[in-house]
């Protein structure tokens, strides 16, 4: 496996070992939603309340029982009298009543706490002895844990009858039959744990000379210091109680099993300190957002002493909102779809990057994540799924394990835009220098080139000191991709054109190239489009149908462009439009899916993202990127660009009309650098086509929405062409007359069926594969 | 991969530059540095290939996608 030392450097979430198990686990800490909900940790013996609430909700007052005296070893008195530390921190409190859970416990006794009980079967008697000073909660508890781990524990209770403040408790509040039969079903029935009723100890920590370990439950003697977290005095050997001021049942049962505890390891010579962090009543770092939960008053308990009866308890335990985090799989529908959370993504990624040999299953996964940041943002702790999966596609790449296939469309992409039928970067006419360098992206120039145009012309109007164009791709899909490499050589031949410029302020349409640059070259200068036509004023004073509602969405990669996001609105409502704010907008808004090349890798999730995302207002959208613009139109979304209504193209028609192909968007972008050339410049390129490119097509739109859905391009279909008739290789269909031809210009075979009609070529189908065949042609 | 559905309906394609029908013999088919013997239509004379479209987008494309992911 590679060495991994390579990090991504500009991103806080920074992880420099994630390929090790220590940098794993510092990242699965960072994701909260494991942690227990705030009455499990509030507890001081960590009753899983919130389990037992599910199952009392769903009527099983059996296992709600079991998960309840699983804990607790005296349940029908706790149900009595817990003094319910965990009502304190009841998420549900913030909206309503917290759940009434003793009430709920003592429900689980009444209805479940009859059964027969499992006899107490301790571990064998490992031949140590333990004295146990006081017959109440705590005492019993320590007796009751170290017998049942095989110690020989004698209880000495100076009264003639064990629970000591128990007794204090109003006999209406606690029925004594119920201490009695609590004991008589632990304490009294386990083997190894004998209890001496009258037997007061005047010198307890005395007992250490006939016992191999003490517990004084009653608090430490002669005013010695009980250390808090492990019970132990200044004599080895002798525990006792740390001092608790108000009485606390559950508080005592805590106390009594910490002492437990803490024996337990003295007797085996094992560290009495190792991991205790969680012992005793903590504040958890779960978070639950009780955003959309209607307040709930708790169901009426009528008779305190009767408690509820099942239909009631039921309807109380409903009222529970199982405390869980899942903030950022509430609003990403990526990290829905695998029906986990970062914590469990974290370890699924880790294993997929590390397998040497086998099948990767969390390829895809790794590369369906849009990069987007919202997780982040919404994360208490800021853990950033886009920040893992980025790094993770960075080691797939290094490792020489990325499929080939997965974003090979985009890079090519990429790649005709940094190539010379679309880059250039160059002062304005009749000038030598430029403040302002004008760098629309390759998206927009693809969508909408005739804006491109009106732009540069306005920017050059409006600017002092000379606009400059620069036409290319920032890089993003390359970064996207995982791939370093190709991304550092595009940003440095990008730098090196701004330098020859004498390094202009960029001024910048695309929200994606505005994060890469601020990201990977914070030295250049640079301003929103948006922000600077707030600034400057708008190309044309076109009068607009004022009084119409748009929902604004903001592109994924403004999401901290608080200028951006402004300026766009500014123009928004200056143009005579109401905004619509979405619930997740801002800093908090949504990838249309291109980000990250999402649907390169699972297309239907990228179909889900945008469709959940186009229904979250019925208001008409506007945006200010081409992709989000295209992508909403696509799936049937009324969507503007910005410069639909800067331009006046504020009717239904340009927010229904669908974007360009991809292959339209090749040309769009060739035919732009070209116009601009010769309208803006004077000079005539008419660069020599090549052989292919000469081929006339004609392909029926629904095949032309084939070649689209199957990633295949008009050049693609045109070299197979130029490819067949120039060599005679193809197949005839002797039902139809048509051909079928194959060619392979890189790692793509791509088969075309057409047939030549006068000047031009008809396409009746095409289709694709990577597996390479060996053809043992004979061709002379 | 070498299943007869994936080339239903081929024998209506002969080699259009030989005119001559094509016949079934064992190709070698090859992705990242695996390769399979698949049976497909070859023409006898000049030794043109036949990948069928239903082959191309199903068989093909799903053992393509688990050699990229081994």
């Amino acid at each position: 496996m590679t060495p991994l030392t390579s990090t991504y450097q500009s991103d806080a979430f920074v992880m420099t070992n994630f390929i090790d198990q220590k940098g794993l686990r510092a990242l699965e800490a960072r994701c909260i939603q494991e942690q227990a909900p705030p009455c499990q940790a509030g507890c001081p013996v960590h009753v899983d309340a919130r389990a037992m609430l599910a199952q009392i909700g769903a009527g099983d007052f059996a296992a709600a029982y079991q998960t309840f005296s699983k804990t607790v070893p005296f349940p029908a008195i706790i149900s009595r009298v817990c003094d319910q530390p965990c009502r304190a921190v009841c998420t549900r409190g913030e909206i309503g009543d917290p759940i009434a859970i003793r009430a709920l416990e003592q429900a689980c006794v009444a209805l479940a706490g009859d059964a027969p009980r499992a006899p107490v079967k301790p571990l064998p008697a490992r031949g140590k002895r333990v004295a146990v000073v006081g017959g109440g909660l705590s005492g019993l508890t320590a007796a009751f844990d170290l017998a049942r781990k095989g110690w020989a524990v004698v209880v000495f209770e100076a009264a003639q009858r064990l629970g000591g403040r128990l007794w204090e408790v109003a006999e209406d509040a606690l029925p004594r039959h119920i201490i009695e039969r609590d004991f008589a079903a632990t304490v009294l029935a386990t083997p190894g744990l004998e209890v001496r009723l009258g037997a007061a100890v005047e010198d307890a920590p005395a007992l250490r000379d006939s016992f191999d370990a003490v517990y004084i439950s009653t608090g430490a003697v002669r005013g010695d210091a009980v250390d808090p977290l492990t019970c132990e005095t200044a004599r080895a050997g002798v525990f006792a109680r740390a001092g608790s001021e108000a009485w606390s049942p559950i508080t005592s049962i805590a106390d009594g099993r910490r002492a437990a505890i803490s024996i337990d390891r003295c007797l085996q010579n094992v560290s009495l300190t190792a991991s205790r962090q969680h012992e005793g009543a903590y504040t958890t770092t779960l978070y639950t957002s009780t955003e959309g939960i209607a307040p709930a008053r708790a169901v009426p308990l009528p008779d305190a002493r009767a408690g509820y009866s099942r239909d009631q308890a039921t309807e109380e335990a409903r009222r529970c909102i199982h405390c869980e985090c899942l903030e950022c799989v509430k609003v990403c529908e990526y990290l829905a779809r695998y029906d986990g959370y970062p914590k469990q993504y974290a370890r699924t990624i880790y294993n997929n990057l590390s397998i040497v040999m086998g099948e990767r299953h969390a390829n895809t996964f790794i590369n369906s994540c849009a990069l987007c940041g919202l997780c982040a943002e919404v994360c208490p702790t800021d853990f950033d799924m886009g920040a893992l999966c980025r790094q993770a596609r960075q080691v797939m790449v290094a490792q020489g394990r990325m499929p080939p296939s997965t974003h090979e469309f985009a890079l090519r992409d990429m790649a005709f835009s940094n190539g010379d039928q679309f880059a250039m970067a160059r002062h304005a006419p009749g000038t030598d220098a430029s403040a302002y360098l004008f760098f629309p992206g390759c998206q927009l120039a693809a969508s909408r080139p005739g804006d491109v145009k009106a732009l540069y012309a306005h920017l050059r109007e409006a600017l002092e000191g000379g606009v400059g164009l620069a036409l290319g791709c920032c890089g993003a899909p390359a970064e996207w991709a995982g791939r370093k490499d190709l991304f550092e050589e595009t940003m440095e031949r990008f730098r090196a054109q701004h330098a020859a410029l004498g390094r202009p302020k960029l001024a910048l349409a695309c929200s994606s190239c505005c994060q890469v640059f601020k990201t990977h070259a914070p030295d250049i200068e640079l301003i929103s489009l948006w922000d600077l036509l707030d600034r400057v004023g708008l190309p044309v004073q076109a009068a607009q149908p004022a009084s119409r509602t748009l929902a604004v969405h903001d592109p994924c990669t403004a999401r901290y462009e608080r200028a951006m996001q402004d300026g766009a609105r500014r123009i928004i409502r200056r143009l005579g439009y109401r905004i619509e704010e979405l619930p997740l907008s801002r800093e908090k808004t949504t990838c249309c899916s291109y980000g990250g090349l999402m649907g390169f890798a699972d297309r239907e999730l990228a179909r889900a993202v945008i469709e959940r995302r186009i229904n979250e207002s019925r208001a008409d959208y506007v945006t200010y990127c081409a992709v989000c613009r295209d992508f909403f139109a696509a799936q049937g979304k009324p969507t503007f660009h910005l410069l639909d209504l800067i331009f006046g193209r504020g009717d239904d028609a340009a927010a229904a009309g669908r974007g360009p192909g991809y292959s339209q968007r090749h040309e769009n972008r060739a035919r732009l650098k070209r116009e601009m050339l010769r309208e803006v410049w004077g000079e005539d390129v008419t660069t020599a086509q090549e052989g292919y490119e000469s081929i006339k097509l004609d392909v029926a739109e629904a095949v032309q929405a084939r070649l689209e859905d199957r990633l295949i391009l008009v050049e693609d279909i045109q070299q197979v062409i130029a490819f067949a008739e120039r060599t005679g290789r193809r197949l005839l269909n002797t039902d139809t007359g048509r051909f079928l031809a194959h060619y392979r210009p890189a790692a793509v075979t791509y088969w075309v069926e057409y047939r030549p009609e006068g000047d031009h070529y008809a396409v009746f189908n095409a289709y694709s594969h990577r597996m390479e065949v060996a053809e043992e042609t004979k061709d002379e | 991969m070498s299943k007869k559905p994936d080339l239903e309906g081929a024998e209506k394609w002969q080699c259009a530059r030989c005119d001559r029908p094509m016949e079934i013999r064992k190709v070698s088919v090859s992705y990242m540095d695996s390769s399979f013997p698949v049976d497909l239509p070859v023409c006898p004379e000049c030794g043109q290939v036949y990948v069928p479209e239903m082959l191309a987008l199903g068989k093909m494309a799903e053992v393509e996608k688990t050699l990229e992911d081994k």
